[in-house]
């Protein structure tokens, strides 16, 4: 297992793709940084690049690597080994490779710049990000056996929740203004990464003005240890549902 | 020489009217009610560093009373521990614990009864229930106290500094804590509040009624439970004021309602929920105040007339102003907005296009709070830039058309 690890990350790597991400990180990150007067703004620029560019990056890349990977993988398969070894490991490979890009792109300039609990919450949340797309993206090339059709798909699931899926929310939110939407909303976020993601990155970043009422209910379940519990344990079955689902259709996938 | 005279015999003369009486366990006087009784108009008592229950100590007499080594003072939470019924009164330097809890009358720690020129000065006021009451005063001053409540309840705790019907009062120093209202005022006129630190108390940490030509300076008030309030006032002037992490829906770095004529200048605004709401305040003038990392930096009703905001400095607010109508009949001014996105091409340091303080997001949340969770996510963001090309929910006249480039001071 742990060889093919290796030799999932040692491709990555040679494909430069992952390297040139990194740059690119690290780039933007050291710019927003010291570009703006203020930290603020630097802050809220590689908030919309955690919550925008890491979901995008992760779910293509990871998409198209396994496409590409597919003769690979039918060679792994005629070796006597596992199956189930052979998927957790690609998946191993891609997701440690993206988590640690990110960390390098964009978690330094934030220790730099940043060392305080917003900065640790931005780093961890974006590593996350990173994992749970690539997770989402094995779901998606598991179920299509089609290029285009995989590529498209990964695309629209990044598009429904960055987009979409609030789009929906604040729908909901108008329809059902008269009644008192707090706690349907926690329970909402729990549905999309990205939001949850958000909230808990939210609760540091603009904390007087989630004192409001509302915010309060919010930063009362978020804020507390058992709604950061919770929140982690959400986030970690993102990871953990789309990477076992995936695993058994493989198990069973006609190559 | 005979000028020598002449002074030497003043000050030996009115050093001899005035004579100076001692109370404590080794004195004469063992309590200080006797030391009270035996005094003169103009005379000191002194009183020695120990442990008094005195009950309700009413001073009736023009004297200085003064304690040596802070004195501890015990109103055995029955009664009100000193009463001021005579002008010209100084209380300095005790140690006063446990008045009565009354919700009949405001029991206090030391309450002033319709006197001139009273001092009170570095007290320490602990678990009382008002803490300095001036009731119908004229000059008095009140002076580096020190009071500290530990109260939970609204209902079962007075308010610190508490000054109803009164002029040309000063209020210079004193710190504040654990109060319902830190200082309050009502119908005090031509006052001064300097310097004082009020924070943790429950409700406010100012409290203004009806009080008019009053004037605050350099005054901390932090972390209270709905921060500052000023209502129903004419030509209140606050000073170089900080108003700090006062957090809560209702919680207000200052709250202004009805107010008209008032002028601010250099006051700190941080971490406050929403560092000012404003309504029904006419004629406001604000100008080179700070309002930093503040979820609302201003909300300013629709109800206000001619509030005038120029060479503010706005930093790291999550709203910079919010709004519940249309019309606008205030004007800003010279503002540094550190979200203006425009340019200078003429570089006189202003910038060319006007700012709009008030995004489309503030107005949903201001209509459906809920809508806080989505703040910062992609289709917001892409929301408030379209309603900054094409406005249609926000006021159309709420703009800074001369915005600063840089920070205005």
């Amino acid at each position: 297992m742990n060889k093919i690890i290796k030799y999932v990350i040692t491709d990555i790597l040679r494909n430069k793709i992952v390297v040139i991400y990194t740059v690119f990180l690290l780039a933007a990150s050291f710019s927003v940084f010291s570009l703006e007067d203020n930290s603020s703004k630097g802050r809220l620029s590689l908030l919309n690049i955690i919550l925008i560019v890491v979901p995008l990056v992760s779910i293509i890349f990871s998409t198209i690597y396994m496409y590409n990977s597919v003769e690979f993988i039918e060679l792994l398969v005629s070796q006597p080994l596992k199956r189930r070894s052979i998927w957790l490991s690609l998946f191993a490979g891609l997701a440690s490779s993206l988590s640690i890009a990110f960390f390098i792109g964009a978690g330094i300039p934030v220790l730099i710049y940043q060392a305080n609990m917003i900065g640790f919450t931005m780093i961890l949340t974006g590593i996350i990000l990173s994992v749970i797309f690539a997770a989402i993206a094995f779901l998606a090339t598991v179920k299509m056996r089609d290029k285009a059709k995989g590529i498209g798909a990964a695309i629209m699931l990044w598009l429904y929740f960055s987009l979409l899926f609030d789009g929906l929310v604040l729908f909901l939110l108008f329809q059902f203004a008269d009644y008192p939407m707090e706690k349907p909303m926690i329970g909402l976020s729990a549905l999309n990464p990205i939001d949850l993601s958000r909230i808990l990155i939210l609760l540091q970043l603009d904390v007087s003005a989630m004192m409001g009422y509302t915010g309060a209910v919010f930063k009362d379940f978020f804020g507390t240890s058992t709604g950061l519990v919770f929140s982690f344990f959400v986030l970690l079955s993102w990871i953990v549902i789309p990477v076992w689902y995936s695993t058994r259709k493989f198990n069973t996938k006609d190559l | 020489m005979r000028y020598f005279f002449f002074i030497f015999f003043c000050i030996f003369y009115t050093d001899a009217s005035a004579e100076n009486i001692y109370a404590g366990a080794k004195r004469i006087h063992k309590n200080i009610r006797s030391a009270i009784k035996a005094a003169a108009n103009g005379d000191t008592v002194f009183v020695d560093a120990g442990f008094y229950k005195e009950k309700n100590l009413s001073v009736d007499k023009s004297i200085v009373l003064k304690g040596i080594g802070y004195p501890v003072l015990d109103g055995e939470r029955r009664y009100e521990i000193i009463s001021v019924k005579a002008n010209d009164v100084v209380v300095d330097g005790f140690r006063l614990i446990h008045s009565g809890i009354s919700s009949l009358e405001d029991l206090s720690g030391i309450k002033v009864y319709d006197s001139q020129n009273v001092v009170i000065r570095n007290n320490i006021l602990e678990d009382t229930f008002f803490g300095i009451y001036i009731q119908n005063g004229l000059n008095c001053t009140i002076e580096n106290n020190t009071l500290k409540a530990i109260s939970i309840e609204e209902q079962q705790s007075g308010n610190g500094i508490h000054c109803w019907k009164g002029d040309s009062l000063r209020v210079i120093g004193n710190k504040i804590s654990g109060h319902r209202d830190g200082i309050y005022f009502e119908f005090v006129k031509n006052s001064v509040i300097w310097r004082n630190i009020s924070k943790n108390n429950l409700r406010y940490g100012l409290h203004f009624m009806f009080s008019n030509d009053d004037m605050y300076v350099n005054n901390v008030f932090r972390n209270n439970g709905s921060g500052v309030s000023v209502m129903y006032s004419n030509r209140i002037k606050m000073f170089s004021n900080y108003f700090e992490e006062n957090w809560g829906d209702a919680a207000h770095g200052i709250l202004l309602k009805e107010i008209s004529d008032g002028y601010m200048e250099g006051n700190y605004f941080t971490k406050n929920t929403s560092a000012i709401y404003m309504e029904g305040a006419n004629r406001i003038h604000m100008k080179r105040n700070v309002f930093e990392n503040n979820g609302w930096a201003l909300k300013i009703q629709a109800s206000c007339m001619d509030v005038v905001l120029e060479y503010n400095n706005f930093i790291g607010n999550t709203f910079d102003v919010g709004t519940n109508g249309s019309l606008v009949l205030n004007r800003f001014t010279n503002n540094y907005w550190d979200k203006y996105e425009g340019y200078d091409l003429n570089k006189d340091k202003i910038g060319d296009i006007p700012y709009r303080p008030v995004s489309m997001y503030s107005m949903i949340v201001e209509k459906y709070p809920p809508a806080m969770i989505l703040f910062r996510s992609f289709i917001t963001t892409l929301l408030d830039k379209t309603e900054k090309i094409l406005p249609s929910l926000t006021p159309e006249n709420l703009k800074d058309s001369a915005p600063m480039m840089n920070k205005a001071f």
